[in-house]
Protein backbone atom coordinates (compact mmCIF):
# COMPACT_ATOMS: atom_id res chain seq x y z
CA UNK A 1 0.00 0.00 0.00
CA UNK A 2 1.25 3.53 -0.70
CA UNK A 3 1.63 5.42 1.27
CA UNK A 4 2.22 2.81 3.78
CA UNK A 5 -0.31 2.77 6.91
CA UNK A 6 2.09 4.72 9.44
CA UNK A 7 3.16 7.38 6.82
CA UNK A 8 2.08 10.84 7.54
CA UNK A 9 0.57 10.47 3.76
CA UNK A 10 0.19 12.74 1.29
CA UNK A 11 0.77 16.25 2.59
CA UNK A 12 1.38 19.80 1.82
CA UNK A 13 3.16 22.37 2.68
CA UNK A 14 2.73 26.27 3.52
CA UNK A 15 3.98 29.32 3.51
CA UNK A 16 3.73 31.86 6.27
CA UNK A 17 4.35 35.44 6.10
CA UNK A 18 6.01 37.56 8.86
CA UNK A 19 5.53 41.25 8.47
CA UNK A 20 7.57 42.27 10.70
CA UNK A 21 11.09 43.62 10.32
CA UNK A 22 14.09 40.33 11.19
CA UNK A 23 17.44 41.94 12.63
CA UNK A 24 19.94 39.33 12.12
CA UNK A 25 23.17 38.86 14.67
CA UNK A 26 24.76 40.49 11.92
CA UNK A 27 23.54 43.39 12.24
CA UNK A 28 21.47 43.15 8.69
CA UNK A 29 17.73 43.30 8.76
CA UNK A 30 15.13 42.11 6.76
CA UNK A 31 11.69 43.98 6.46
CA UNK A 32 9.58 41.25 6.36
CA UNK A 33 10.17 37.50 5.83
CA UNK A 34 8.35 34.16 4.36
CA UNK A 35 8.85 30.64 6.26
CA UNK A 36 7.74 27.66 4.57
CA UNK A 37 6.47 24.71 6.98
CA UNK A 38 4.94 21.41 6.69
CA UNK A 39 3.39 20.13 9.90
CA UNK A 40 2.07 16.43 10.39
CA UNK A 41 -0.59 15.24 13.52
CA UNK A 42 -2.61 17.94 15.32
CA UNK A 43 -2.05 20.54 18.03
CA UNK A 44 -3.41 19.64 21.05
CA UNK A 45 -5.89 22.01 22.59
CA UNK A 46 -3.09 22.93 25.83
CA UNK A 47 -0.81 23.12 22.91
CA UNK A 48 1.97 20.90 25.02
CA UNK A 49 2.41 18.46 22.21
CA UNK A 50 4.73 20.39 19.63
CA UNK A 51 7.44 19.20 18.42
CA UNK A 52 9.92 21.03 15.88
CA UNK A 53 11.99 19.26 13.66
CA UNK A 54 15.60 21.53 12.55
CA UNK A 55 17.25 21.21 9.23
CA UNK A 56 21.08 20.35 8.32
CA UNK A 57 23.11 21.90 5.62
CA UNK A 58 20.57 21.07 2.44
CA UNK A 59 17.52 20.13 4.17
CA UNK A 60 14.11 21.85 4.29
CA UNK A 61 10.95 21.86 5.37
CA UNK A 62 9.62 18.64 3.75
CA UNK A 63 10.51 16.12 6.35
CA UNK A 64 7.57 13.60 6.02
CA UNK A 65 4.72 12.41 4.05
CA UNK A 66 4.58 12.41 0.49
CA UNK A 67 3.61 15.08 -2.50
CA UNK A 68 0.56 13.75 -4.59
CA UNK A 69 1.05 16.37 -7.33
CA UNK A 70 4.95 15.70 -7.71
CA UNK A 71 6.39 13.54 -10.94
CA UNK A 72 6.57 10.75 -9.29
CA UNK A 73 4.80 10.62 -5.91
CA UNK A 74 6.35 7.51 -4.86
CA UNK A 75 9.66 9.32 -4.71
CA UNK A 76 8.99 11.96 -3.10
CA UNK A 77 9.43 10.98 0.45
CA UNK A 78 10.33 13.56 2.92
CA UNK A 79 13.95 13.45 3.87
CA UNK A 80 13.11 12.06 7.64
CA UNK A 81 10.22 10.21 7.06
CA UNK A 82 11.19 7.08 8.37
CA UNK A 83 11.04 8.78 11.58
CA UNK A 84 7.58 10.12 11.74
CA UNK A 85 4.27 9.14 11.17
CA UNK A 86 1.70 7.24 13.49
CA UNK A 87 3.06 4.41 15.26
CA UNK A 88 6.43 5.69 14.09
CA UNK A 89 9.23 6.66 16.65
CA UNK A 90 8.16 10.30 16.54
CA UNK A 91 4.49 9.73 16.47
CA UNK A 92 2.18 11.75 14.85
CA UNK A 93 -0.83 10.05 16.77
CA UNK A 94 0.86 12.12 20.09
CA UNK A 95 2.53 14.76 18.62
CA UNK A 96 2.26 17.75 16.53
CA UNK A 97 5.42 17.80 14.85
CA UNK A 98 6.43 21.17 12.39
CA UNK A 99 8.95 21.00 9.68
CA UNK A 100 10.16 24.31 8.72
CA UNK A 101 12.54 25.67 5.79
CA UNK A 102 15.16 28.31 7.32
CA UNK A 103 15.69 31.69 6.39
CA UNK A 104 18.06 31.80 3.80
CA UNK A 105 16.99 28.95 2.37
CA UNK A 106 15.84 27.74 -1.23
CA UNK A 107 12.30 25.69 -0.17
CA UNK A 108 10.14 28.74 -0.57
CA UNK A 109 11.37 30.53 2.64
CA UNK A 110 13.18 33.78 2.16
CA UNK A 111 16.42 33.76 1.02
CA UNK A 112 19.02 34.90 -1.08
CA UNK A 113 17.03 33.31 -4.68
CA UNK A 114 14.04 35.41 -3.29
CA UNK A 115 13.20 38.74 -4.96
CA UNK A 116 14.12 41.69 -3.04
CA UNK A 117 10.94 43.89 -2.88
CA UNK A 118 13.31 47.12 -2.55
CA UNK A 119 15.24 46.48 -5.80
CA UNK A 120 12.82 43.98 -7.55
CA UNK A 121 15.60 41.56 -7.95
CA UNK A 122 16.71 38.21 -6.36
CA UNK A 123 18.61 38.91 -3.15
CA UNK A 124 21.71 36.68 -4.43
CA UNK A 125 24.65 37.99 -2.05
CA UNK A 126 22.93 40.83 -0.59
CA UNK A 127 20.89 38.53 1.64
CA UNK A 128 21.80 38.74 5.17
CA UNK A 129 24.08 35.76 6.70
CA UNK A 130 22.16 33.89 9.31
CA UNK A 131 23.45 32.27 12.52
CA UNK A 132 22.00 29.64 13.78
CA UNK A 133 20.79 31.91 16.57
CA UNK A 134 19.09 33.76 13.55
CA UNK A 135 17.37 30.80 13.03
CA UNK A 136 16.23 30.51 16.23
CA UNK A 137 14.88 33.87 16.60
CA UNK A 138 12.74 32.97 13.34
CA UNK A 139 11.66 29.90 14.49
CA UNK A 140 10.25 31.45 18.05
CA UNK A 141 8.04 33.66 16.18
CA UNK A 142 6.80 30.88 14.26
CA UNK A 143 5.99 29.48 17.42
CA UNK A 144 4.76 32.35 18.58
CA UNK A 145 2.35 32.27 15.21
CA UNK A 146 1.29 28.66 16.34
CA UNK A 147 0.03 30.07 19.74
CA UNK A 148 3.21 27.54 20.89
CA UNK A 149 4.21 29.25 23.93
CA UNK A 150 6.84 25.71 24.59
CA UNK A 151 7.75 22.91 22.68
CA UNK A 152 7.82 19.48 23.82
CA UNK A 153 10.96 18.64 21.96
CA UNK A 154 12.99 20.53 19.19
CA UNK A 155 15.22 17.54 17.64
CA UNK A 156 17.38 17.57 14.58
CA UNK A 157 20.74 16.07 13.74
CA UNK A 158 24.25 17.86 12.30
CA UNK A 159 23.62 21.75 11.66
CA UNK A 160 19.69 20.71 12.89
CA UNK A 161 21.30 19.47 16.39
CA UNK A 162 22.88 22.61 16.54
CA UNK A 163 19.77 24.66 16.57
CA UNK A 164 17.91 22.49 19.28
CA UNK A 165 20.45 23.04 21.01
CA UNK A 166 20.67 26.69 20.51
CA UNK A 167 17.04 27.07 21.59
CA UNK A 168 17.72 25.70 25.10
CA UNK A 169 20.57 28.56 25.45
CA UNK A 170 18.49 30.93 23.89
CA UNK A 171 14.96 30.19 25.26
CA UNK A 172 15.03 28.20 27.78
CA UNK A 173 11.51 28.10 28.97
CA UNK A 174 10.45 27.28 25.59
CA UNK A 175 11.85 23.65 25.30
CA UNK A 176 11.51 20.65 27.13
CA UNK A 177 13.11 18.41 25.71
CA UNK A 178 16.36 18.47 23.02
CA UNK A 179 17.18 15.70 20.51
CA UNK A 180 20.51 16.65 19.16
CA UNK A 181 21.93 14.09 16.93
CA UNK A 182 24.89 13.96 15.21
CA UNK A 183 25.81 17.25 16.53
CA UNK A 184 28.70 19.42 17.87
CA UNK A 185 29.27 22.20 20.16
CA UNK A 186 31.60 24.02 17.56
CA UNK A 187 32.80 23.28 14.11
CA UNK A 188 36.63 22.02 14.10
CA UNK A 189 38.99 23.97 12.20
CA UNK A 190 39.58 21.03 9.61
CA UNK A 191 35.44 21.25 9.40
CA UNK A 192 35.66 25.20 8.67
CA UNK A 193 38.38 24.37 5.79
CA UNK A 194 35.82 21.47 4.37
CA UNK A 195 33.47 24.05 4.32
CA UNK A 196 35.41 26.89 2.79
CA UNK A 197 36.92 24.40 -0.01
CA UNK A 198 33.03 23.78 -0.64
CA UNK A 199 32.29 27.98 -0.78
CA UNK A 200 35.45 28.03 -3.08
CA UNK A 201 34.35 25.72 -5.31
CA UNK A 202 31.37 27.89 -5.81
CA UNK A 203 32.68 31.34 -5.32
CA UNK A 204 35.18 31.49 -7.70
CA UNK A 205 32.69 29.31 -10.81
CA UNK A 206 32.98 31.71 -13.27
CA UNK A 207 29.05 31.34 -13.51
CA UNK A 208 28.74 32.82 -9.85
CA UNK A 209 28.92 36.53 -10.55
CA UNK A 210 29.49 37.58 -7.08
CA UNK A 211 26.37 36.13 -6.12
CA UNK A 212 23.85 37.81 -8.53
CA UNK A 213 24.07 34.61 -11.07
CA UNK A 214 20.28 35.22 -11.54
CA UNK A 215 20.65 38.06 -13.56
CA UNK A 216 22.95 36.58 -16.06
CA UNK A 217 20.46 33.01 -16.32
CA UNK A 218 23.47 31.08 -15.44
CA UNK A 219 23.67 28.90 -12.56
CA UNK A 220 27.48 27.96 -10.89
CA UNK A 221 26.88 24.26 -11.32
CA UNK A 222 30.38 23.55 -11.43
CA UNK A 223 30.84 25.09 -8.44
CA UNK A 224 27.97 23.72 -6.60
CA UNK A 225 28.69 20.14 -8.06
CA UNK A 226 32.17 19.95 -6.31
CA UNK A 227 31.24 21.42 -3.09
CA UNK A 228 28.34 18.80 -2.90
CA UNK A 229 30.99 16.06 -4.38
CA UNK A 230 33.36 17.02 -1.70
CA UNK A 231 30.49 17.15 1.01
CA UNK A 232 29.61 13.86 0.03
CA UNK A 233 32.90 12.35 0.67
CA UNK A 234 32.70 13.76 4.11
CA UNK A 235 29.12 12.16 4.87
CA UNK A 236 30.15 8.46 4.69
CA UNK A 237 32.91 6.72 6.27
CA UNK A 238 35.58 4.81 4.87
CA UNK A 239 34.14 1.38 5.52
CA UNK A 240 31.24 2.17 3.74
CA UNK A 241 32.59 3.34 0.91
CA UNK A 242 34.77 0.40 0.33
CA UNK A 243 31.69 -1.85 0.94
CA UNK A 244 29.44 0.13 -1.32
CA UNK A 245 32.44 0.76 -3.83
CA UNK A 246 35.53 -0.54 -3.09
CA UNK A 247 37.69 -0.14 -6.21
CA UNK A 248 35.06 -1.12 -8.70
CA UNK A 249 35.00 -0.16 -12.49
CA UNK A 250 31.95 1.03 -14.15
CA UNK A 251 33.93 -1.20 -17.34
CA UNK A 252 36.00 -4.36 -17.81
CA UNK A 253 39.38 -2.76 -17.65
CA UNK A 254 41.45 0.56 -16.90
CA UNK A 255 40.27 3.17 -20.13
CA UNK A 256 43.29 5.25 -19.26
CA UNK A 257 41.82 8.38 -19.50
CA UNK A 258 40.09 10.67 -17.04
CA UNK A 259 36.28 9.44 -17.30
CA UNK A 260 33.93 8.07 -14.72
CA UNK A 261 35.78 4.67 -14.28
CA UNK A 262 35.55 3.81 -10.91
CA UNK A 263 31.83 3.55 -9.54
CA UNK A 264 32.89 5.86 -6.54
CA UNK A 265 33.45 8.65 -9.34
CA UNK A 266 30.13 8.07 -10.94
CA UNK A 267 28.66 7.73 -7.66
CA UNK A 268 30.26 11.47 -6.64
CA UNK A 269 29.21 13.08 -10.05
CA UNK A 270 25.76 11.90 -9.73
CA UNK A 271 25.00 13.56 -6.37
CA UNK A 272 26.80 16.71 -7.47
CA UNK A 273 24.65 16.85 -10.76
CA UNK A 274 21.75 15.97 -8.75
CA UNK A 275 22.22 18.96 -6.05
CA UNK A 276 23.74 21.08 -8.86
CA UNK A 277 20.22 20.73 -10.38
CA UNK A 278 17.72 22.23 -7.48
CA UNK A 279 20.09 23.66 -4.65
CA UNK A 280 20.59 27.46 -4.55
CA UNK A 281 24.51 28.59 -4.50
CA UNK A 282 24.02 31.16 -2.27
CA UNK A 283 22.01 28.87 0.15
CA UNK A 284 24.76 26.81 0.36
CA UNK A 285 27.19 29.35 1.30
CA UNK A 286 25.08 30.82 3.74
CA UNK A 287 24.22 27.26 5.35
CA UNK A 288 28.19 26.58 5.69
CA UNK A 289 28.81 29.76 7.30
CA UNK A 290 25.93 29.33 9.73
CA UNK A 291 27.85 26.29 10.87
CA UNK A 292 31.08 27.93 11.11
CA UNK A 293 30.10 30.64 13.04
CA UNK A 294 27.72 28.28 15.37
CA UNK A 295 29.87 28.66 19.30
CA UNK A 296 27.24 29.21 21.74
CA UNK A 297 30.54 29.05 24.16
CA UNK A 298 31.80 31.82 22.51
CA UNK A 299 29.15 34.67 24.22
CA UNK A 300 30.17 33.06 27.79
CA UNK A 301 33.93 33.42 27.34
CA UNK A 302 34.17 30.19 25.55
CA UNK A 303 32.84 27.89 28.34
CA UNK A 304 30.44 25.88 26.61
CA UNK A 305 28.84 24.82 30.48
CA UNK A 306 27.82 28.46 31.29
CA UNK A 307 26.26 28.84 27.90
CA UNK A 308 23.76 25.99 28.98
CA UNK A 309 23.58 27.51 32.27
CA UNK A 310 19.77 28.45 32.46
CA UNK A 311 18.74 25.58 30.24
CA UNK A 312 16.02 23.62 31.72
CA UNK A 313 15.67 21.00 29.44
CA UNK A 314 15.79 17.15 29.25
CA UNK A 315 18.30 16.42 26.47
CA UNK A 316 19.25 13.44 24.28
CA UNK A 317 22.33 13.58 22.38
CA UNK A 318 23.36 10.08 20.28
CA UNK A 319 26.29 9.98 17.65
CA UNK A 320 27.77 7.13 15.46
CA UNK A 321 30.43 5.39 15.68
CA UNK A 322 30.98 6.05 11.82
CA UNK A 323 30.83 9.84 12.07
CA UNK A 324 33.95 11.44 11.61
CA UNK A 325 32.61 15.02 10.67
CA UNK A 326 31.02 15.19 13.83
CA UNK A 327 32.67 12.57 15.82
CA UNK A 328 31.00 11.28 19.31
CA UNK A 329 33.93 12.73 21.19
CA UNK A 330 32.35 16.03 19.71
CA UNK A 331 29.29 14.63 21.16
CA UNK A 332 30.89 14.03 24.44
CA UNK A 333 32.18 17.46 25.03
CA UNK A 334 28.14 18.58 24.73
CA UNK A 335 27.13 15.80 27.52
CA UNK A 336 30.39 17.13 29.41
CA UNK A 337 28.83 20.27 29.72
CA UNK A 338 25.63 19.33 30.32
CA UNK A 339 26.51 17.17 32.74
CA UNK A 340 28.56 20.10 34.45
CA UNK A 341 25.36 21.84 35.30
CA UNK A 342 23.86 18.47 36.61
CA UNK A 343 20.85 18.73 33.71
CA UNK A 344 19.09 15.54 32.79
CA UNK A 345 21.01 14.06 29.89
CA UNK A 346 21.19 10.69 28.01
CA UNK A 347 23.96 9.98 25.51
CA UNK A 348 24.12 7.21 23.18
CA UNK A 349 27.26 6.14 20.85
CA UNK A 350 25.42 4.32 18.14
CA UNK A 351 27.31 1.51 15.99
CA UNK A 352 26.63 2.36 12.55
CA UNK A 353 28.80 1.97 8.96
CA UNK A 354 27.01 5.05 7.44
CA UNK A 355 29.18 7.91 8.39
CA UNK A 356 27.43 11.33 9.35
CA UNK A 357 24.38 9.89 6.86
CA UNK A 358 23.77 7.85 9.78
CA UNK A 359 21.49 10.04 11.41
CA UNK A 360 18.86 9.71 8.69
CA UNK A 361 19.65 5.90 8.79
CA UNK A 362 16.61 3.38 10.40
CA UNK A 363 19.72 1.73 12.60
CA UNK A 364 17.38 -0.26 15.12
CA UNK A 365 18.99 0.34 17.98
CA UNK A 366 19.27 4.01 16.99
CA UNK A 367 14.91 4.60 15.92
CA UNK A 368 14.36 2.16 19.33
CA UNK A 369 16.53 5.10 21.51
CA UNK A 370 14.30 7.99 20.00
CA UNK A 371 11.13 5.81 20.45
CA UNK A 372 11.96 5.41 24.34
CA UNK A 373 12.52 9.24 24.04
CA UNK A 374 9.48 10.90 22.88
CA UNK A 375 7.54 8.12 24.16
CA UNK A 376 8.25 9.28 28.15
CA UNK A 377 7.49 13.32 26.83
CA UNK A 378 4.51 14.23 28.57
CA UNK A 379 2.44 16.41 26.58
CA UNK B 1 19.12 -8.55 33.48
CA UNK B 2 18.21 -12.02 35.75
CA UNK B 3 15.34 -12.23 37.35
CA UNK B 4 16.82 -12.91 40.42
CA UNK B 5 16.38 -10.13 43.55
CA UNK B 6 19.69 -8.19 44.08
CA UNK B 7 20.30 -8.65 47.72
CA UNK B 8 22.55 -5.83 47.42
CA UNK B 9 20.66 -3.41 46.40
CA UNK B 10 18.91 -3.44 49.80
CA UNK B 11 21.86 -2.50 51.16
CA UNK B 12 23.07 0.74 48.59
CA UNK B 13 19.73 1.93 48.31
CA UNK B 14 19.74 2.43 52.60
CA UNK B 15 23.65 3.16 52.43
CA UNK B 16 22.66 6.06 50.11
CA UNK B 17 21.43 9.20 51.65
CA UNK B 18 18.48 11.19 50.69
CA UNK B 19 18.73 13.38 47.70
CA UNK B 20 22.04 12.66 46.98
CA UNK B 21 23.57 13.07 43.56
CA UNK B 22 24.54 9.57 42.50
CA UNK B 23 26.81 7.92 39.31
CA UNK B 24 25.72 3.85 38.88
CA UNK B 25 29.02 2.61 36.63
CA UNK B 26 27.89 -0.33 34.91
CA UNK B 27 23.79 0.74 35.59
CA UNK B 28 22.79 -2.23 33.56
CA UNK B 29 18.81 -1.91 33.08
CA UNK B 30 19.00 0.52 35.53
CA UNK B 31 16.52 -1.27 38.07
CA UNK B 32 19.17 0.55 40.88
CA UNK B 33 19.39 3.47 39.64
CA UNK B 34 14.94 3.84 39.44
CA UNK B 35 14.75 2.28 42.76
CA UNK B 36 17.05 5.33 44.55
CA UNK B 37 15.06 7.81 42.46
CA UNK B 38 12.12 6.09 43.82
CA UNK B 39 12.98 5.46 47.75
CA UNK B 40 15.87 8.04 47.91
CA UNK B 41 15.04 11.22 45.68
CA UNK B 42 18.54 10.78 44.13
CA UNK B 43 19.37 12.61 40.86
CA UNK B 44 21.35 10.37 39.25
CA UNK B 45 23.17 9.38 36.24
CA UNK B 46 23.90 5.87 34.94
CA UNK B 47 26.91 4.39 32.39
CA UNK B 48 26.27 1.81 30.61
CA UNK B 49 27.85 -0.28 27.42
CA UNK B 50 25.64 -2.44 26.30
CA UNK B 51 22.92 -1.38 23.97
CA UNK B 52 20.26 -3.36 25.54
CA UNK B 53 20.80 -1.79 29.09
CA UNK B 54 20.89 1.55 27.43
CA UNK B 55 17.64 1.30 26.04
CA UNK B 56 16.21 -0.10 28.88
CA UNK B 57 17.17 2.51 31.00
CA UNK B 58 16.16 5.04 28.58
CA UNK B 59 12.59 3.38 28.63
CA UNK B 60 12.84 4.13 32.73
CA UNK B 61 13.31 7.87 32.07
CA UNK B 62 16.73 7.66 33.50
CA UNK B 63 19.41 9.34 32.91
CA UNK B 64 22.07 7.35 30.86
CA UNK B 65 25.09 7.81 28.73
CA UNK B 66 26.36 5.09 26.63
CA UNK B 67 30.04 4.53 27.51
CA UNK B 68 33.13 2.62 28.69
CA UNK B 69 33.52 3.01 32.64
CA UNK B 70 37.25 2.36 32.00
CA UNK B 71 38.58 5.83 30.29
CA UNK B 72 34.91 6.71 30.45
CA UNK B 73 35.00 9.24 33.51
CA UNK B 74 36.36 12.18 32.05
CA UNK B 75 32.91 13.22 31.35
CA UNK B 76 32.87 13.91 35.38
CA UNK B 77 34.23 16.69 37.25
CA UNK B 78 36.18 16.49 40.33
CA UNK B 79 33.80 15.70 43.28
CA UNK B 80 30.86 15.85 41.23
CA UNK B 81 29.04 12.97 43.19
CA UNK B 82 27.84 12.41 46.78
CA UNK B 83 27.88 8.43 45.73
CA UNK B 84 29.47 6.76 43.27
CA UNK B 85 28.17 2.63 42.63
CA UNK B 86 30.11 0.26 41.48
CA UNK B 87 27.50 -2.37 41.90
CA UNK B 88 28.67 -6.27 40.57
CA UNK B 89 30.64 -3.91 38.32
CA UNK B 90 34.42 -3.79 39.41
CA UNK B 91 35.41 -7.22 39.12
CA UNK B 92 34.74 -7.23 35.65
CA UNK B 93 37.00 -4.39 34.95
CA UNK B 94 40.62 -4.78 33.87
CA UNK B 95 42.60 -1.88 35.27
CA UNK B 96 41.09 -1.87 38.62
CA UNK B 97 42.99 0.22 40.59
CA UNK B 98 42.78 2.96 37.74
CA UNK B 99 39.01 2.70 37.78
CA UNK B 100 39.07 2.82 41.91
CA UNK B 101 40.94 6.10 41.63
CA UNK B 102 38.63 7.45 38.96
CA UNK B 103 35.62 6.55 40.95
CA UNK B 104 36.99 8.34 44.34
CA UNK B 105 37.92 11.53 41.80
CA UNK B 106 34.50 12.02 40.62
CA UNK B 107 32.54 10.88 43.98
CA UNK B 108 33.12 11.80 47.29
CA UNK B 109 32.55 8.49 48.17
CA UNK B 110 32.06 4.70 46.06
CA UNK B 111 30.00 2.10 47.13
CA UNK B 112 31.45 -1.15 45.69
CA UNK B 113 29.70 -4.22 45.70
CA UNK B 114 31.51 -7.33 45.07
CA UNK B 115 31.05 -11.35 44.77
CA UNK B 116 32.99 -12.79 47.27
CA UNK B 117 35.51 -15.13 46.20
CA UNK B 118 36.16 -16.50 49.67
CA UNK B 119 32.67 -17.54 50.10
CA UNK B 120 33.06 -21.57 51.84
CA UNK B 121 31.35 -22.96 48.40
CA UNK B 122 34.20 -21.14 46.36
CA UNK B 123 36.33 -22.78 48.47
CA UNK B 124 34.54 -25.90 48.40
CA UNK B 125 34.42 -25.73 44.86
CA UNK B 126 37.96 -24.97 43.59
CA UNK B 127 39.92 -26.60 47.25
CA UNK B 128 37.97 -30.31 47.21
CA UNK B 129 36.29 -30.26 43.89
CA UNK B 130 39.12 -28.72 41.77
CA UNK B 131 37.11 -26.84 39.54
CA UNK B 132 36.67 -23.21 39.54
CA UNK B 133 33.27 -22.22 41.32
CA UNK B 134 30.14 -21.50 39.42
CA UNK B 135 27.15 -20.46 41.77
CA UNK B 136 23.87 -18.72 41.99
CA UNK B 137 26.15 -15.38 42.68
CA UNK B 138 28.83 -16.64 39.87
CA UNK B 139 27.00 -18.23 37.56
CA UNK B 140 29.65 -17.89 34.61
CA UNK B 141 31.92 -20.71 33.35
CA UNK B 142 35.34 -19.80 33.54
CA UNK B 143 35.55 -19.67 29.56
CA UNK B 144 32.97 -17.43 29.04
CA UNK B 145 32.90 -14.88 32.22
CA UNK B 146 33.05 -11.48 31.68
CA UNK B 147 34.35 -10.86 35.32
CA UNK B 148 38.69 -10.38 35.27
CA UNK B 149 39.70 -9.81 38.60
CA UNK B 150 38.38 -11.94 40.92
CA UNK B 151 39.03 -11.17 45.18
CA UNK B 152 37.22 -11.76 48.61
CA UNK B 153 36.24 -9.45 51.03
CA UNK B 154 39.87 -9.68 52.73
CA UNK B 155 41.30 -8.77 49.37
CA UNK B 156 39.34 -6.27 49.16
CA UNK B 157 40.29 -4.92 52.45
CA UNK B 158 43.59 -5.01 52.30
CA UNK B 159 43.96 -3.72 48.43
CA UNK B 160 42.22 -0.54 50.14
CA UNK B 161 44.33 -0.41 53.33
CA UNK B 162 47.46 -0.56 50.83
CA UNK B 163 46.13 2.05 48.57
CA UNK B 164 45.14 4.48 51.47
CA UNK B 165 41.61 4.26 50.85
CA UNK B 166 39.06 4.63 53.77
CA UNK B 167 36.76 1.61 54.24
CA UNK B 168 33.84 3.73 56.33
CA UNK B 169 31.35 0.87 56.34
CA UNK B 170 31.06 -2.61 55.25
CA UNK B 171 28.43 -5.78 54.55
CA UNK B 172 28.73 -9.02 53.66
CA UNK B 173 25.84 -10.84 52.45
CA UNK B 174 24.25 -14.30 52.03
CA UNK B 175 21.02 -15.30 51.12
CA UNK B 176 19.44 -12.18 51.28
CA UNK B 177 20.73 -11.34 54.78
CA UNK B 178 23.71 -9.80 56.67
CA UNK B 179 26.35 -12.10 57.92
CA UNK B 180 28.53 -10.78 60.35
CA UNK B 181 30.16 -14.00 62.06
CA UNK B 182 32.85 -15.06 59.80
CA UNK B 183 31.92 -12.68 56.49
CA UNK B 184 34.57 -13.41 54.77
CA UNK B 185 33.32 -17.38 54.73
CA UNK B 186 29.82 -17.19 54.53
CA UNK B 187 29.36 -14.15 52.84
CA UNK B 188 28.09 -13.95 49.30
CA UNK B 189 28.28 -10.79 48.13
CA UNK B 190 30.17 -8.05 49.86
CA UNK B 191 29.24 -4.20 50.19
CA UNK B 192 31.88 -1.21 50.65
CA UNK B 193 31.43 1.95 51.32
CA UNK B 194 34.97 3.61 50.71
CA UNK B 195 36.16 7.00 50.66
CA UNK B 196 39.71 8.20 49.13
CA UNK B 197 41.94 9.72 52.33
CA UNK B 198 44.10 12.80 52.40
CA UNK B 199 47.10 9.89 52.25
CA UNK B 200 46.33 8.42 49.28
CA UNK B 201 45.30 11.95 47.47
CA UNK B 202 48.64 13.21 48.34
CA UNK B 203 50.27 9.35 47.26
CA UNK B 204 48.75 10.06 43.98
Amino acid sequence: MFPAFDSVGFVSPQKIAFEQPMAFASGATLPRYDLTVETYGELNAARTNAVLVCHALSGHHHVAGFYKDAPDPAKSEGWWDNLIGPGRPLDTRKFFVIGVNNLGGCHGSTGPSTVNPVTNQRYGSDFPMVTVTDWVRAQARLADHFGIESFAAILGGSLGGMQAMQWSIDFPERVRNVLAIAAAPKLSAENIGFNEVARQAIRTDPDFHDGHFYQYDVVPKRGLRLSRMLGHLTYLSDDLMGEKFGRSLKGEDYQFGFEAEFEVEKYLRYQGDKFAGYFDANTYLLMTRALDYFDPAQAFNGDLAAAFARSTAKYFIAAFTSDWRFSPARSKEIVSALLANKHDVSFAEIESVEGHDSFLMPIPQYHALLRATFDGIKV
Amino acid sequence: MSAYVRPDFDVVTAWVPQGASVLDLGCGDGELLARLQRERGIKGYGVEIDDAGVLKCLGRGLNVLQANIEGGLNLFDDGAFDVVILSQTLQATRHTEALVREVLRVGKSAIVTLPNFGHWSVRWQLGVGGRMPVSKRLPYQWYDTPNVHFSTIKDFDVFCVEKGIAVERRAALAGGHEVTFLPNVRGETAVFQIRGSATSKSAD
